[in-house]
């Protein structure tokens, strides 16, 4: 008892560090401002750890616990207290946020070094795994509001981290302004739950469902609300959009916030309120699993377009969160809560590597410019082989474990959801190997010569030449000119001299002919030049060998020279050890629920109470069995699919990454164009009917007060015998009163 | 002869509403501040004098406790009042009540 008193202690840690950060951040400077964040975050682990320790030791049934630190708002019948529920799901969601915080803290004084705002990353990092663990740890909805708002603030700070640029600045406020879109689902789901229920203390309103039941139709709508703000948050469609923007702030940023923990608030939240969904309508969870199936394909047709690294593994995230979604739609909360384990421990093993790779680069991000950089990265290259066979769903790779739960939890649900999980497996096998083998594997691209700066020398070459070719034609013009007068003169002339002269300009002008003939051959030669640069194919990616250049070589800027001197280089300690770790946790991270004997399930006997109705498979043994050779067949194929065209170059490439995938199905420009033209109409109409109306009242309001209060102000006139006047008057009308009513009466 | 006249109750009535008369006349058509002062003292000297001839008819010793009060509020109003209206005096020499409106709404 007395250990699971310490749960205040896990969101306490970071609060400090917040707080210790915010006064003297500057001073502390780098790295200790990191030190310090990373050692408190380890110290929220250890919390963590020892109140699951607590948590293990009780029986199964008695796993919850409710802290209450005071209470927050008392409002009649309504009072929301600061406490913390502690139950199987909330301190799985704390290790693995505080677990891969701490290595991503850590990661982060490597990566953040030499940057001038070191302690206020640490600072925002910080305030960052507070608001998580508030929202994961809240015992009522208002508590994981405002962890939800916290993250998302969070996420606003350092998306935009990098505010000088105008594109990272306007990512950060895209993700803010998309995602307020789902908290308006969250906060209307809290009000409904709490006209409906009178509370909205999860497990006050659990046991008003089991005891009284529900209408259905609150049920509901109460789902349909909490899944738009999981939308948002966890990047669904339509929502998904400020995800892959949300690449612009630092890669450890990108690895925690926008991988590993704040997207998944989506999903846990829809876990936590699965008594609610049971009792929903049954289309609710269709719709659910379709929307999650539907935005793992739409997102990993995309991300076999992508030629940005960490856009790539953005697209990814978007996609495996709707597996995620698909699992929550089936019914299998388990199964998500443990591909959400999973995917934290090997989705940020994937874009620390990537940050490894952008840190060892000198920040490009370009796939096509790398190439075999496991000669010159070895640890980043294992490690990120790790997290790529796992999330390509190879066994026992952890990936493969998570992944197969959700898709037999789907074929249970129907066959058409497991045939569009299977096709979104492939193309994940398949993006990742591209991935892969555009960075570590195959040639060495970086001092290649690129396709602009190969059609720019090419360009400038022509150039040259129609130079050359102009000047030759204006001296040979001028000299034929000068030679026709020459001859006039001469044949006007008399005298002896006449011979040698003559003989003179006859040589000349043979020379200007022939001249004049060069003048026109370089023209020709020039325009033919032009010709074949136009008629030149596009250089794509050159996956086998070098561009050929012989011909342009001088005119090549001297950016390659440079390139040619550059090594890539691994990154330091600081930054492997993480990655290491991660990556032996990607690997093992299957064994949390391994499928062949209930004794090993250990996830699913863990998570069983905080489940209204625990999922079952209707099938086991050999169906199960197939289904995961199928999903293995399925992985290995997009493998060796993308092998086939990054390695061997059977295929062009430029036949796969198609321009719409590569935009995204023109989704984003779509939304764009729709929001700043007919949208744009709407909301300023919204804006005036509120300007004239909303405001026309409140003002009319204020603008009758003011005028009736000018008239009787003229009362007050300051004229001491006006007011006895007054006051006489109203004596007489008193006397005058009272002598009326003795009368009467 | 004047020996047979004895004063009754409604005499004092009849003075008191005299002198209140006069009082609250004066107060409104005056207008040096000291002038509308002494009025306001006719007035309540007025009410005192009806508070004892009341008294003294219906045998309640509360009349005359009542002119104590209205006595002690005098005072202390005289003691604000002329301060005030010695101020203004001194601070705007010659000026009347009326001079006297800058609180006016």
């Amino acid at each position: 008892m007395a250990v699971l008193d310490l749960v205040w202690l896990i969101p306490a840690f970071p609060l400090l560090g917040f707080l210790l950060l915010l006064v003297g951040g500057r001073k502390l400077g780098e790295p200790r401002a990191g030190w310090l964040a990373t050692l408190l975050m380890a110290g929220s682990f250890v919390a963590t750890l020892a109140v699951f320790g607590g948590l293990v030791s009780k029986h199964a049934e008695q796993r919850q616990f409710s802290q209450v630190l005071f209470t927050w708002l008392p409002v009649g019948r309504f009072s929301v207290d600061i406490g913390f529920l502690v139950d199987p799901l909330s301190i799985t969601m704390c290790l693995f946020i505080t677990g891969v915080g701490t290595l991503i803290h850590l990661y982060s004084i490597g990566y953040m070094h030499g940057d001038e705002k070191f302690s206020k990353f640490f600072l925002y990092l910080n305030l960052f795994a507070f608001s998580m663990l508030m929202l994961v740890l809240g015992d009522n909805m208002l508590v994981t509001f405002l962890g939800w708002e916290g993250v998302g603030m969070c996420s606003y700070f350092l998306i935009s981290f990098w505010h000088a640029s105008d594109a990272n600045a306007s990512a950060g406020k895209k993700a803010f302004v998309t995602n307020r879109i789902g908290d308006w689902g969250f906060m209307v789901a809290m009000f409904l739950s709490f006209s409906a229920f009178g509370t909205i203390k999860y497990t006050e309103l659990f046991d008003s469902i089991n005891k009284n039941g529900i209408a259905t139709t609150t049920a509901t709508a109460i789902a349909v609300l909490l899944f738009v703000g999981a939308c948002g948050k966890s990047a669904q469609f339509p929502l998904y959009l400020w995800l892959p923007d949300a690449m612009a702030g630092p890669t450890p940023v990108s690895a925690l916030i926008h991988a590993a923990t704040m997207v998944t608030s989506g999903v846990y939240l829809m876990t936590r309120t699965n008594p609610i969904l049971a009792e929903a309508s049954a289309w609710v969870p269709t719709l659910i699993a379709w929307v999650g199936v539907g935005t793992a394909l739409f997102a990993a047709t995309i991300a076999i377009a992508q030629n940005d690294i960490k856009k790539v593994l953005a697209y990814s995230t978007v996609s495996q969160l709707g597996y995620m979604f698909l699992a929550v739609g089936s019914g299998a909360y388990v199964a998500a809560i443990f591909h959400m384990v999973t995917h934290a421990f090997f989705k940020a093993l994937l874009f620390l590597g990537s940050g490894s790779v952008i840190h060892g680069m000198h920040d490009d991000q370009d796939m096509r410019h790398y190439g075999n950089l496991r000669k010159f990265m070895p640890i980043t290259a294992v490690t990120f082989i790790v997290g790529w066979l796992a999330i390509a769903g190879v066994p026992p790779f952890s990936g493969f474990f998570s992944k197969d739960e959700i898709l037999a939890a789907a074929m249970d649900k129907s066959p058409a959801l497991w045939a569009v999980g299977l096709l979104t497996a492939l193309l994940t096998a398949f993006y990742m190997s591209r991935q892969v083998f555009l960075t570590f594997f195959g040639r060495y691209r970086y001092a290649d010569a690129r396709p602009d700066e190969i059609d720019a020398a090419w360009n400038a070459k022509v150039s040259a030449l129609r130079k050359v070719a102009d000047e030759a034609k204006g001296v040979v013009t001028k000299a034929t000119d000068a030679l026709t007068a020459a001859r006039s003169t001469l044949e006007a002339a008399v005298g002896d001299d006449r011979g040698p002269s003559e003989q003179a300009v006859a040589e000349a002008e043979r020379w200007s002919a022939e001249k004049g003939l060069e003048a026109a051959d370089a023209q020709k030669a020039a325009s033919a030049l032009a010709m074949r640069v136009h008629q030149q194919p596009r250089a794509g990616l050159s996956l086998l060998a070098p561009p050929d250049v012989a011909e342009v070589d001088a005119e090549l800027t001297h950016d390659i020279a440079r390139r040619r001197e550059f090594h890539p280089h691994e990154a330091g300690w600081l930054m492997w050890v993480p990655l290491a770790v991660l990556a032996i946790a990607s690997f093992f991270g299957g064994a949390l629920n391994l499928p062949f004997w209930h004794r090993t399930k250990f996830l699913e006997s863990w998570l069983d109470p905080v489940l209204a109705h625990p999922h079952e498979l209707s099938f086991g043994g050999a169906k199960l069995v197939a289904l995961g050779a199928v999903a293995v067949i399925a992985g290995l194929a997009g493998i060796a699919i993308a092998a086939a065209v990054y390695l061997r170059g059977k295929a062009d490439p430029a036949q796969i990454e198609l321009p719409i995938l590569a935009h995204g199905w023109r989704y984003d420009s779509s939304v764009a164009a729709f929001m700043g033209g007919p949208g744009r109409q709407i909301f300023e109409g919204a804006a005036l009917a509120d300007r004239v109306g909303v405001d026309g009242a409140v003002n009319g309001v204020a603008t009758l007060v003011r005028e009736t209060s000018g008239l009787l102000r003229r009362l007050q006139n300051g004229l001491v015998r006006t007011y006895a006047a007054g006051i006489a008057l109203g004596a007489g009308l008193l006397v005058a009163y009272f002598f009326v009513m003795a009368k009467a009466g | 002869m004047l020996a047979d006249v004895h004063p009754t109750t409604e005499w004092y009535l009849v003075l008191s509403a005299v002198v209140f008369c006069l009082g609250a006349f004066g107060l409104l058509v005056r207008r040096n501040p000291l002038v509308m002062f002494m009025c306001v003292e006719l007035m309540l000297n007025a009410v005192n004098v009806t508070f004892v001839a009341l008294g003294k008819e219906l045998n309640d010793v509360g009349g005359q406790l009542a002119v104590f009060f209205v006595l002690v509020v005098a005072a202390a109003e005289v003691v604000v009042g002329l301060a005030i209206i010695v101020t203004i005096i001194r601070r705007r020499p010659g000026s009347d009540a009326d001079d006297v409106s800058v609180l006016k709404g």
